[in-house]
């Protein structure tokens, strides 16, 4: 039963195979067995996620059950829970209960899916391998001497071990689709502003976007239903139908035009990697599409130009953990600014703190034009190359990361080499685009990602095209060895 | 050497929403401390931002009244400093694209030439919270009720010229905000509030002096005290052989002095950027032309009027046109009364604002309202009662006696208009003082008052004053 998708299991419970009370007890059990070698739950919330199990066994019965009534999943510990700790794994926000819920897990828990806990992530979502965690590091299923990726590493740990059969994740700067990828699971970012961001502690406010992490495109369309849609919360969310996700899963994809940037598959990419997007790519062709060789000239700028705005926005995002008011306060302050300085110097992780240095650098009087500007503009060509490319072809495809998972310390103490594992999927966030990464395959046991963009709201294209794939591959399927 | 005076004003004019400018929670003043604070106000992580239509319909009326620009496109940037009052660590402004551009206003300086205040812009920021350093044993307390208050923030161009233009052009703003309903203007609450530029320059030198910024002003007395104190400092400064440093300075009112608070060195680096949570603000043409369809008479257009159409004179005009609701009240008085607005003009002027101002009341709080002061200009109109038996009905009216009619007809006040009960009264007069007769008919003028007073004495003020006269005339002939 643990190993099932979400479909199956919403199956299951209408069918009354199992309850959710069971299903929920099943996963808690897996979660204490488990985490403690992973590490991916920060909290587990245990006695509200067996009552909101047992409210949906009741919806169920009472016949009003929507698709996740009683499936059990986890989010990502930087979704505001009313009444359940939130602390988006900084030691600053280690005692802080919100007194409200974020749009998101609130659609969930309204749709009566049940919170099994609260998932580890690099601190404030600043990371690419889970290590900046104030709870510790988090362990990938698949070779727990390697990391799971990163920010949304304990969502894809969880998922990945069977431990949850599907979490939420923040995406950043491929925050869901890199960990999904090194993880073996299908992570969708949506586009920019397609789900609320009141209520998640904001990292990044242009470029921060909730979405799925599931075992198929298939969970990820359900998932993608109770996420997606306007909140009058989020000036930044847009008022916009949304579609039924699961509708045109099973649409053919004969004469669908891929476009292989030339620029994603140049130095930096490792040999396992290429292989097995060229072999999905091939795949594709199987299966009816049609393969272009298409530019993104840009590329290369940006990583470089993610590291001015991201740290821009994220150093006066931050700027509200103060000690003052909640979160992390210094013993005995002697005035305002030891109070200031030694709450937030003690409060953030080393990585949290460079972002808010480099953040704070470029925002600055005399630096702005020839940082943050000169940022923007780039920003701006680098939507003008995705403009261009997505009136050629449907969707674009390529690798989601350079590599498969690296070694827990291999890069930690190298930021910039650290910084490039998200050469590939940090120029969607910038243009705002929605991407997918989909398990390909594997190199040297470890699993591979294959990263689908698409057009701005072309989420249902985006799910069928990772469908049908799945339809022909069992790669989603597979299960690391000791969780099966 | 002659010295000229520059002054630019920042005034901060709270906005009249019902909530704040990015949250629902109420913008109500005098609430326990922070019981008007929600978790966006609180800057708790997660929470966002969404603008308060009404605010930007208030600075879109703000700008239509100045004659300004209500810009398509304006963008909220972030003004980022810590301090234990500002939340977020950042303040939520316009920086680069402000909401209102380019506006002007006409002030006039009793006994001085009208001039022309250039408003440079006037944009959108929330307010902070307050304080509290006292009571706290040492600590700080922290209310957070006023954090993300509406405030319109309207910086005028270095036109102004001296103190007294100064404090003419806050006085004119004060008035506007108030005619377009967009502020309460109440100074003690922090509602209207200004920052003041000033610097000196040689007479003729076109080159601006270094400026310092006078900070948190709140009555129009201590900005004209705080510029002249200001001034003389700078003259001080200057002609003792220093140079003045650019700086801001807090104006003590007790001391009347101000003093440094933070020079240039230390001035902060805000680092401004577009806020990433807010969308820019759009505004279309035909918003713009629904605002200015519900832009009331403004001040300025209401004096002409009175002039041309009521025949005040331009002073009289100006004062009763100085604040809406004075210019309300006389209108609807003078409307009641019927003819000759000119006297319900005096009346308002006069007897009105002096009782008030005697005992330290606003015109809403006047015990004479528009309508019974109308009624009784009324009965003096047709010729009911005189304009000296006014006096004594309007105070039975001040004391809630009732309105004009029934205090005449309690008092007994109703004018003697008979002519032969005056002419009696007269006939008995000249029998009594034949002494007074004589020297009036040999040419002493002077003595025609006395006359008329021992006339009015005996009617008790109620004859009528011309008729009086006409019959005086006649038999003293």
């Amino acid at each position: 039963m643990h190993t099932k998708t979400i479909s199956q299991l919403s199956a299951a419970l209408r069918s009354g195979e199992v309850s959710s009370v069971e299903l929920t007890t099943l996963f808690l059990e897996r979660i204490k067995q488990h985490n403690p070698a992973l590490n991916c739950f920060i909290s587990v919330t245990e006695a509200q996620a067996l009552e909101a199990a047992a409210a949906a066994d009741q919806r169920l019965k009472a016949g009003n059950a929507a698709p996740l009534t009683g499936v059990p999943i986890a989010h990502k510990d930087i979704f505001c829970t009313e009444g359940v700790k939130t602390t988006c794994a900084s030691k600053m926000l280690d005692n802080f209960i919100a007194p409200y819920e974020s749009t998101c897990t609130a659609r969930f828990r309204d749709a009566g899916a049940v919170m099994l806990g609260k998932t580890n992530m690099d601190e404030f979502a600043m990371g690419s391998s889970n290590e900046t965690s104030y709870y510790g590091a988090v362990k990938n299923p698949w070779d727990q001497a390697r990391v799971p990726g990163g920010s949304s590493g304990g969502s894809v740990s969880a998922v990945a071990a069977r431990l949850a059969p599907a979490a939420t994740g923040t995406d950043t700067g491929g925050s869901i689709r890199q960990p999904a990828a090194l993880c073996g699971l299908t992570g969708l970012k949506p586009t920019y502003g397609r789900v609320s961001r009141f209520g998640m502690i904001a990292f990044a406010s242009s470029l921060d976007q909730a979405g799925p992490i599931t075992y198929s495109a298939e969970d990820a369309a359900l998932m993608m239903n109770v996420m997606a849609g306007f909140d009058e919360r989020d000036s930044t969310s847009v008022e916009r139908d949304v579609p039924d996700y699961s509708a045109n899963l099973d649409n053919g994809i004969e004469g669908l035009k891929i476009g292989l940037p030339k620029e994603y598959f140049g130095e930096g990419l490792d040999d396992g990697v290429a292989r097995v997007v060229a072999a999905a790519v091939k795949e594709y062709e199987a299966l009816g599409a049609v393969v272009k060789e298409i530019s993104l000239p840009n590329t290369a700028l940006a990583v470089p130009t993610y590291y001015v705005v991201a740290p821009a926005e994220c150093s006066t995002n931050l700027s509200r953990f103060d000690g003052v008011r909640f979160g992390h306060r210094c013993d005995d302050p002697k005035d305002l600014f030891d109070l200031y300085t030694r709450s937030r110097g003690e409060g953030f992780g080393a990585e949290v703190k460079r972002r808010i240095m480099i953040g704070t650098y470029v925002l600055s009087a005399g630096y702005y034009d020839a940082y943050y500007l000169k940022a923007q503009k780039i920003r701006r060509l680098i939507s003008e190359d995705f403009r261009a490319a997505f009136e050629e072809v449907d969707v674009i495809m390529g690798p989601t990361a350079p590599s498969t998972a690296f070694k827990l310390g291999e890069k930690a103490d190298d930021p910039v080499t650290m910084y490039l594992s998200d050469i590939y999927t940090i120029a969607v966030n910038m243009a705002g685009l929605p991407a997918a990464s989909i398990p390909a395959g594997f190199a040297d046991g470890l699993p591979v990602g294959l990263q689908v963009i698409g057009n701005y709201f072309d989420e249902s294209r985006l799910l069928n095209v990772a469908h049908k794939y799945q339809q022909a591959t069992d790669w989603h399927l597979q299960v690391p060895k000791e969780f099966q | 050497m002659e010295w000229e005076i520059v002054i630019g004003l920042e005034i901060h004019a709270q906005l009249a929403t019902k909530s704040k400018i990015f949250s629902g929670a109420s913008t109500a003043y005098g609430a326990e401390p922070n019981t008007q604070a929600c978790a966006v106000d609180l800057g708790l992580p997660g929470v966002l931002p969404v603008l308060n239509k009404e605010a930007v319909r208030m600075a879109a009326k703000f700008g239509l009244a100045v004659g300004a620009r209500v810009s398509n496109r304006s963008v909220f940037a972030r003004k980022n400093y810590f301090y234990p009052d500002l939340p977020k660590g950042y303040q939520i402004s316009q920086f680069e694209l402000p909401v209102v551009e380019g506006g002007r206003l006409a002030i006039q300086v009793e006994g001085e030439e009208a001039r022309v205040i250039g408003i440079t812009r006037a944009h959108l920021e929330e307010d902070a919270g307050k304080s509290l350093h006292e009571d706290f044993h040492g600590s700080t307390g922290v209310d957070l009720n006023r954090a993300g208050t509406p405030l319109l923030e309207i910086v005028s161009e270095p036109d102004m010229r001296s103190a007294k233009e100064a404090v003419a052009y806050m006085k004119k703003i004060h008035s506007l905000v108030q005619y377009l309903e967009i502020c309460d203007g109440n100074m003690q609450e922090g509602s209207f509030r200004c920052d003041a530029n000033v610097s000196i320059r040689p007479l003729g030198q076109e080159k601006l002096g270094t400026r310092s910024e006078i900070k948190n002003l709140n009555s129009f007395r201590f900005v004209e005290r705080a510029i002249n104190f200001e001034v003389e400092r700078q003259i001080d400064v200057i002609e003792g052989g220093g140079a003045v440093v650019q700086e801001t300075r807090l104006y003590d009112s007790d001391k009347d002095e101000t003093r440094s608070m933070r020079s240039k060195e230390e001035a902060f680096d805000y680092r401004y950027f577009p806020d990433p949570d807010l969308l820019p603000l759009e505004i279309d043409e035909a918003y713009i032309e629904a605002v200015r369809s519900t832009l009331p008479e403004l001040p300025d257009e209401k004096k002409a009027r009175f002039i041309s159409e009521l025949g005040l004179a331009e002073y009289e005009a100006g004062v009763l046109t100085a604040s809406r609701e004075l210019a309300d009240y006389f209108e609807a008085a003078a409307k009641i009364a019927g003819e000759d607005a000119r006297r319900s003009a005096n009346w308002v002027m006069g007897d009105l604002l002096g009782a008030l101002n005697k005992e330290g009341k606003e015109i809403a709080e006047s015990p004479v309202s528009a309508e019974l002061l109308g009624g009784m200009l009324q009965r003096i109109n047709d010729k009911t009662i005189s304009g000296k038996i006014a006096k004594q009905v309007f105070e039975c009216m001040w004391n809630g006696e009732g309105d004009a009619d029934s205090v005449i007809e309690a008092k007994g006040l109703k004018q003697v208009t008979d002519s032969g009960a005056i002419e009696k009264i007269i006939d008995e007069i000249i029998v009594n003082n034949p002494g007074q007769v004589e020297q009036y008919r040999s040419g002493k003028d002077k003595l025609f008052g006395f006359f008329v007073g021992q006339v009015m004495k005996a009617t008790q003020g109620k004859a009528n004053p011309a008729q009086v006269n006409e019959l005086l005339k006649q038999k003293l002939a």
